[in-house]
Formats: structure tokens, C-alpha cells, sequence
């Protein structure tokens, strides 16, 4: 049965050698990034409206869209031919955006592109967005500050809690993740909006809780273990994470699955970039995080001097506090 | 061993207090404390308005000169060339006697930045401090009058704060049609500036030959009729009343026409003002002016003591009851703008909320399935904690008021994902512990102590994670950023300590029973 077979992967305890393969996986995912920095910088990411300004009107109409008679009825006005129209989800609804916004409050552009469409069939409006360009910069401002932040915050933490170079790499298996999943938003031309924005940070989140639950294994495995080659350190703690990598990445797959299967098409470009992260997340902590490691050069016996050194000036520590504490009683 | 040790204990309050704070969300009661749905969800518009707050300061400007002029009138100090340049005015006295009386008078007038060059020739600002002031003034009665103009068009819940220094946002889950919302738009936006002015009846008749600039100079301003843009009215720069003075306004039918007008009341000071100014200008014209534009111009026949008037134009039975709600809520210190605009219809927020529950509860299903499938006993009690996870989720929002949106429900099915994680990390611990022979006790206490550095350190980045996410996020990034949260948080609880506890409470039967495979799946 493949399911027994399945189960039996992670029953066997077997170490495998993922770092002597390291530079082939190195290897594919530069190119990976390399070939999602060429998207980005040549196709460039498809701004929606959130980061851009503009609006986006969606319609439903009782019968199949007539897609074509509002592009040309769009096309006839000044103010509109620049509108893209486009099916959205079904047959019968439609989404248009405009590159403009309007600061009236009054009669805005949902409004007049109601009007203008009256001939087009019966139709509901939907839904109507707008951002003005004002909003739409402030956004992008925040975006790139929160990402910035964000990976800053990580990097002190993890230089904290494990040591400078697991910060690095793990940074870097973070800027491989997003690099990816950008690409694939450039590659399948989804409007980036807040909700990506958000699934991006999810990502981040996510793959970084998968490298730093191997990364945690690394630590013990090197405080623990007799084993002083770094490779073979993390080849067991890669092996005996791989368990629960590889569950859990499933089940999260799935989830995200269902949301990209059932979740309707307003969330689908949110779920699609996390099925896209979650698979790079798992590819990435499994083969590449660790491999930067390292590629850095940790070296497993200074780190344990380090760590005998610390130990050791804190018991001098204690012993002069002791000395000290004794002396004023 | 031990049934009611104090982690179980724990779990289980927390399990009860999470049921009971979570069942008036979940049935939709009326009364308790629920969390609401987001506009995304259930319809409605939501707005980001820009006010404009240099206005503010020209429309202080402008009553300031008003007082002069009321006051200046009615002590006979003669002043000349009174004139309003955007944020100053200037004019001259011509009586040096006055000086003091005037100075006096200004001096009561707070925050004014008062030069007079060749002594008697006056140029009057606002200090900076001021002027701040009344920019932060005119936001805040923004919000105000705003707020009083949705709650008379009878809406639902309306929600209207100050964000930031000069945005408003406004939230209306009420709005059902793009027609409601239309004019729901239209009556935020009306300025419903009332001012009653002066006919310039010395140059009236040259009208239609003088620029905007030349009759600036002579301090009139040229304005259109409401009804025809091709007549025009002189009218002296200054208005004698604004719509400050109203205290009410009410729709009412012409007797001859059954047109609808507006009459409106003044307030006592304002019936002074003009009952005092009608009564200096019989035979002249006043002319009644809003937003900018002339409605009627009568002739004064006498004087006009009662302090009501009334507007007549060409006005539908909607537009005279906007402009009249408008009036009664205080006019708009400072013309607002459209910043940012959503607007969903309610048949969208009903499919969202079917696709995104269809979605949770699917993605919940595989994940209890593969749990129980692949560590059997194991399984249920991680289930057990993901169960109580998604109700304390529910029910902490529900306490803070929270609003569930469309990617807050993606935060829940995401922590659904990820929740599950911590006891796949603590039961492959205890699975390899076993596999290397140790007891079952031993094997779970260890198993608990070699996975705790791995979940804290994960949760803790994933936290700090959705920390700045809620910082730098606006609306709806905050919702999702929020359920990420309180996800984490309440899964160190249940998955942690909660299934901790009910290990420890199942540990007689585990150790007489010891069949690894029906408790944690190990063959």
C-alpha cells in the first residue's frame, strides 16, 4: 500500500546525506531566483489598485457578461479607454479597472460607469473600489517598511537566540522563499493588492517557522552530540525533522488548497501565493537553509568554545557574586 | 494517575470560558458581546476622506472680518477697503479716535496676528498656533457633523473617526443599493455652507462687465443663481449671517407653487444681527446664498425680527431634505475629498462568506482526519486542542469587539494549518523517544521538554511577524494579523499545555494499556 509506505519514511529513523548534494540544490534554487528577479525587473510586478491608485468595478449580469460590448462602450469615452475588462471567477460577472480615481464624493466613477453600461443588460453592481493616488503611495510605503522590518526583527531575534550566521541563513532561505513566490505573481500576472501583501508575510512567517525548527534541531544536535562535523550534524537533524516537515507542510498544503479550490476568486491570488510559498517554504528548509549554513562556514567547534566560554564567565560570574555576597554577610 | 493536575485544569476553564464567550457569535444572538461581520462580508461602503483643512482657515478668516464689519457698523467706527486675501484681510480706519476701541475689540479675538503698517492700515492673519488649531478644529467637526448627518438619514450603524491628522473614515454596513449609496455620498459631501449676504446695489448694473479680480477689489464677489448659471448677483464680500447661526431647518411646501423649500431658524444672536441688518436696509436686496451659489435674492420690505427665513430653488423633495439635514448638522468646516472608496454589494459578502466557510470547514476536516489517521489517540487529543484553538479565537474577538473580514477568515484557516504544528512537533518527539525504549511517561515528559525551545522560538518570529503586520497594516491586514495572533497565542495554550494536561490525566490507562500503536501510532 503506497499510504503504509508513505508512513514508513518517517518510521525508519534513517539519516540521509542532504548536504553532500548541496551545491546541485544551491545550484536550482539560484536559478529559481535568478530567473524571478529577470520577472520582476523585466515583466514587472502587475500593481492592482491598492498600491497603484485607480478603480475597479465588478459587475454581475443576469446573463453571460458581454464582455466585448463594454469594452467598446469604455473604449468610446475619453475618460475610460483606458479600462481593462476582464471575466472574473464566472461567466457572468466581470471586474473593470480604471487607472483613475475620482476625489468627489459626490457622482464618482462607479456611478458614471453605471450609467454608461445601462445598454450592456441588466446587471448588479458588486462591488466598487477606489484608491486615490495619495492612498495608493502611503501603501506602498508601509508595505516595503513592514517586509524591511519585519526581516530586520528576525534577524536580531535569531542572531539571539542561536548565533549570527543561523540569522544570516535563515534570512537568506527567507529572501530565496519571497523571491520565488514573487516570480510566480510576475509569472502568472496576479494583481498585487493588500491581500498579497499579506500572503508574502505569511510566507515569511511560515517558511521561518520551518527553518527554525530545523535550525532548533541543529542547535541541540551540535550541544548534544559528540559530533564534530557540522554536515553530518545536520544531516541527522534534517533527517529527524523531516517528519514533521513533511506533515506538516502537508496539512497546511491542503488547507491552503481548499482555500484556493473553494474560497471564491476575490481570495484566490491570496491563496494561490501561499501554495506557491508553502511548497518553496518546505523546499527551502529542508534543502537550502541549512545548506547556507553552511556555505557560511559555522564551525561547530568554535561555536562550542563560545558556548564553554559563555558558560564559563558565567560561573565566574556567580562565583564572584557568591564570594562577594558571602563577604557582606 | 492524575486526573485533575493543574494543566488539565487550566485547559478546561479556558475551554469553558472560550464555549460560553463564543456561542452569541456563533448563534448571531442579540444580546452579549459577538464579534462583527467586516463590510467585505456583509456589504457596505467604506470610505477614506481627506479633509481639507487650509478652508478651514479661509472660512475663519472670513467670520473674523464678518465680526469686524457687524461690529465696526454698529459702533459707527468708520472703516474703508475692508478686504479678505485667502488666509488674510486687511481694511484701514479711517477715525484715529477709534483705534483703541477697535484694538480693544480685536484683542478679544483669540489667536489673530495683527500689523498695521502706516498705523491706521490694518492687515490681520492667524498666528501659526491658530492656525493649527483650526485645522484640527474643522477635522473633529468634520467628524461631528458628519456623524449627525448619517444618523438622521436613518442608517444603521454608522461609523465615523478621525484617523490620523486630517482623514475621516467612514463605514456604512447599511448600504444596500449603489443608489442609497450615491446619496449617502452626496449628503457627507454637502458643504451646506448658508450665508446670507448683501446686494452691492451701488454696482450691481455693471455685473456682468466686471472680472472676479476687479470686484474683489471693490470687496464684492460675483455669483451665479442656483437655477441659471447665466445670472449673476453682486454681492458684498462679507456675509452678514453664516449657517452657523442656524439652529434649525425644516422641509416645508411653498403655499403658491408646492414647490419644496427650506425654512430655517436662526439663533438669538443671529436674529439680532439680522433683524438689525434688515432693518438698516430697507428697499435694498439680501440675498440668500448656498454653497456658493444665489437661491433668491428679495427685497427688503422691513425688518425682519423673527429670525427665520427660508431657501426656494428648484429643489426635489431628496435634495430640500438633504440640504435641510445638512443645515440642522452645522455645515462642513472645510470641503471633504475622497481619498480611498470600497464598496461591496451585499450578495458579494454572502458568497464570500459561503466560499470562505466552505473552505475552513473542508480544510478542517482533512486536517482532524489525518490527525486521528496517522497518530490515532494521539490524533483526537491534538484535535481536541484545535477545537478549543478556533472557539477561543472566536471568542477573544468577540470580547474586543473585533470585526471578522474576509482575510481574518483566511488568518483562522491558516491557524488552522499551522495550529496543528506544535503537536505534530511534540508527538514526533514522543514517537522517537518510544522508538528508542523509553516509558511512556518519560517518553511524554521528554518529549514535551525537547520540543518546547523549537515551538516557542517558531511562534515567537511568527508573532513578531504578525506584530508589525497589524503596525504597518491598514483594515483589513489588521484582521488577518489579529486572528494570526490570537491563533498563536491560544495555541501555546491548547496545544501545549492543553493536550500536556490530558496526556498526564490519560497516563494510568496509557501505562497498564501499553499499545503504542492505538495511543500515538507507532508500530
Amino acid at each position: 500500500m503506497v499510504w503504509g509506505k508513505i508512513m514508513e519514511i518517517f518510521k525508519t529513523g534513517k539519516t540521509y546525506s542532504f548536504m553532500a548534494k548541496r551545491l546541485p540544490f544551491l545550484g536550482l534554487s539560484s536559478i529559481l531566483v535568478i530567473a524571478s528577479f529577470i520577472l520582476l525587473f523585466t515583466k514587472g510586478l502587475n500593481l492592482g489598485i491598492d498600491f497603484s491608485g485607480g478603480t475597479l468595478v465588478q459587475l454581475q449580469y443576469t446573463q453571460i457578461a458581454p464582455v466585448q460590448d463594454i469594452r467598446d462602450i469604455l473604449a468610446k469615452n475619453v475618460k475610460f479607454d483606458k479600462g481593462v475588462v476582464t471575466k472574473f471567477g464566472s461567466e457572468s460577472e466581470v471586474v473593470i479597472k480604471i487607472p483613475t480615481s475620482t476625489t468627489t464624493l459626490g457622482k464618482d466613477i462607479g456611478d458614471e460607469i453605471r450609467e454608461i453600461l445601462k445598454p450592456t443588460g441588466e446587471f448588479t453592481v458588486r462591488r466598487v473600489d477606489m484608491v486615490g493616488p495619495k492612498v495608493g503611495d502611503a501603501l506602498q510605503e508601509k508595505g516595503i517598511m513592514a517586509l524591511s522590518l519585519a526581516l530586520i526583527v528576525i534577524l536580531i531575534y535569531v542572531s539571539f537566540r542561536f548565533e549570527w550566521r543561523f540569522a544570516v541563513a535563515s534570512i537568506l532561505a527567507l529572501v530565496h522563499d519571497i523571491s520565488i513566490a514573487l516570480g510566480a505573481i510576475v509569472l502568472f500576472s496576479i494583481d498585487v493588492n493588500l491581500d498579497i501583501l499579506a500572503a508574502i508575510l505569511t510566507i515569511l512567517g511560515y517558511s521561518l517557522n520551518d527553518t527554525i525548527i530545523v535550525f532548533d534541531r541543529i542547535r541541540e544536535g551540535i550541544n548534544t552530540s559528540k559530533e564534530s562535523e557540522l554536515t553530518k550534524v545536520v544531516d541527522s537533524s534534517v533527517s529527524a525533522t523531516l517528519s514533521r516537515t513533511t506533515l506538516t507542510s502537508l496539512t497546511t498544503f491542503f488547507v491552503v488548497l481548499t482555500l484556493y479550490l473553494f474560497g471564491g476568486e476575490i481570495i484566490s491570488g491570496f491563496s494561490f501565493t501561499l501554495l506557491v510559498g508553502v511548497i518553496v517554504g518546505t523546499y527551502s528548509s529542508i534543502f537550502v537553509a541549512a545548506s547556507f549554513l553552511v556555505q557560511l562556514g559555522f564551525s561547530i567547534s568554535s561555536y562550542r568554545a563560545n558556548e564553554a566560554n559563555k558558560e564559563k564567565r558565567k560561573k565566574e560570574k556567580d562565583r564572584l557574586r557568591a564570594q562577594f555576597e558571602q563577604g557582606m554577610v | 494517575m492524575n486526573i485533575f493536575n493543574y494543566r488539565l485544569v487550566i485547559f478546561l476553564l479556558a475551554t469553558i470560558f472560550a464555549v460560553v464567550f463564543s456561542i452569541p457569535s456563533f448563534l448571531q444572538t442579540d444580546d452579549g458581546k459577538k464579534i462583527s461581520l467586516g463590510l467585505d462580508l456583509q456589504g457596505g461602503l467604506h470610505m477614506l476622506l481627506g479633509v481639507q483643512t487650509p478652508k478651514a482657515v479661509e472660512g475663519k478668516i472670513k467670520s473674523v472680518a464678518a465680526t469686524i464689519k457687524y461690529f465696526s457698523d454698529n459702533e459707527e467706527i468708520l472703516i474703508d477697503e475692508l478686504n479678505i486675501k485667502a488666509e488674510s484681510l486687511s481694511f484701514i480706519l479711517l477715525d484715529s479716535d477709534e483705534e483703541m476701541k477697535l484694538d480693544t475689540m480685536l484683542g478679544e479675538i483669540k489667536g489673530l496676528d495683527i500689523s498695521k503698517s502706516d498705523r491706521l492700515s490694518y492687515n490681520i492673519r492667524l498666528t501659526e498656533v491658530e492656525k493649527e488649531i483650526v485645522k484640527d478644529l474643522a477635522v473633529s467637526q468634520a467628524v461631528e457633523t458628519i456623524r449627525n448627518r448619517l444618523d438622521q438619514f436613518g442608517l444603521a450603524e454608522p461609523s465615523v473617526t478621525r484617523q490620523g491628522k486630517s482623514d475621516i473614515v467612514v463605514q456604512l454596513p447599511g448600504i444596500k443599493t449603489p443608489q442609497e449609496e450615491q446619496r449617502a455620498r452626496e449628503l457627507i459631501a454637502k458643504p451646506a455652507n448658508l450665508e446670507l449676504m448683501a446686494i452691492d446695489e451701488q454696482r450691481s448694473d455693471q455685473v456682468y462687465n466686471l472680472t472676479d479680480e476687479e470686484a474683489n477689489e471693490y470687496g464684492d464677489r460675483i455669483l451665479a443663481d442656483s437655477n441659471d448659471q447665466n445670472i449673476k448677483y453682486l454681492v458684498k464680500q462679507i456675509p452678514i449671517l453664516t449657517g452657523s447661526q442656524v439652529v434649525d431647518a425644516k422641509v416645508a411646501f411653498d403655499q403658491q407653487t408646492n414647490q419644496p423649500i427650506i425654512n430655517f431658524t436662526l439663533s438669538s444672536f443671529g436674529a439680532q444681527v439680522f433683524g438689525d441688518f434688515t432693518a438698516k436696509n430697507i428697499d435694498k436686496r439680501l440675498a440668500v446664498v448656498l454653497d456658493g451659489k444665489v437661491f433668491s435674492a428679495p427685497v427688503i420690505r422691513e425688518r425682519i425680527g423673527g429670525g427665520s427665513g427660508q431657501i426656494s430653488g428648484n429643489f426635489t423633495v431628496n435634495e430640500a431634505g438633504n440640504v435641510a439635514i445638512a443645515l440642522r448638522s452645522g455645515a462642513l468646516p472645510a470641503p471633504v475629498i475622497m481619498l480611498e472608496k470600497r464598496s461591496v454589494g451585499p450578495s458579494l459578502g454572502a458568497d464570500s462568506i459561503k466560499a470562505s466557510m466552505v473552505a475552513l470547514i473542508s480544510g478542517f476536516l482533512l486536517v482532524v482526519v489525518f490527525m486521528v489517521v496517522y497518530y490515532r489517540i494521539a490524533g483526537i487529543v491534538a484535535n481536541i486542542a484545535l477545537i478549543t484553538n478556533i472557539f477561543i479565537i472566536v471568542a477573544v474577538m468577540a470580547m474586543f469587539g473585533a470585526t471578522l473580514t474576509l482575510p481574518g477568515m483566511a488568518g483562522i484557516v491558516l491557524t488552522v494549518g499551522m495550529a496543528v504544528d506544535a503537536n505534530v512537533i511534540i508527538s514526533e518527539r514522543i514517537r522517537e523517544l518510544l522508538r528508542q525504549g523509553k516509558s511512556i511517561h518519560k517518553a511524554i515528559e521528554d518529549g514535551y521538554k525537547n520540543a518546547m525551545s523549537a515551538i516557542l522560538d517558531a511562534n515567537i518570529t511568527t508573532l513578531l511577524v504578525a506584530v508589525i503586520l497589524y503596525a504597518y497594516g491598514t483594515g483589513p491586514i489588521k484582521g488577518f494579523a489579529i486572528t494570526i495572533s490570537i491563533g498563536i497565542l491560544a495555541s501555546m495554550l491548547t496545544a501545549i499545555l492543553g493536550t500536556h494536561g490530558i496526556y498526564e490525566a490519560l497516563l494510568g490507562r496509557m501505562t497498564k494499556d501499553k499499545n503504542l500503536n492505538k495511543w500515538f501510532g507507532v508500530k
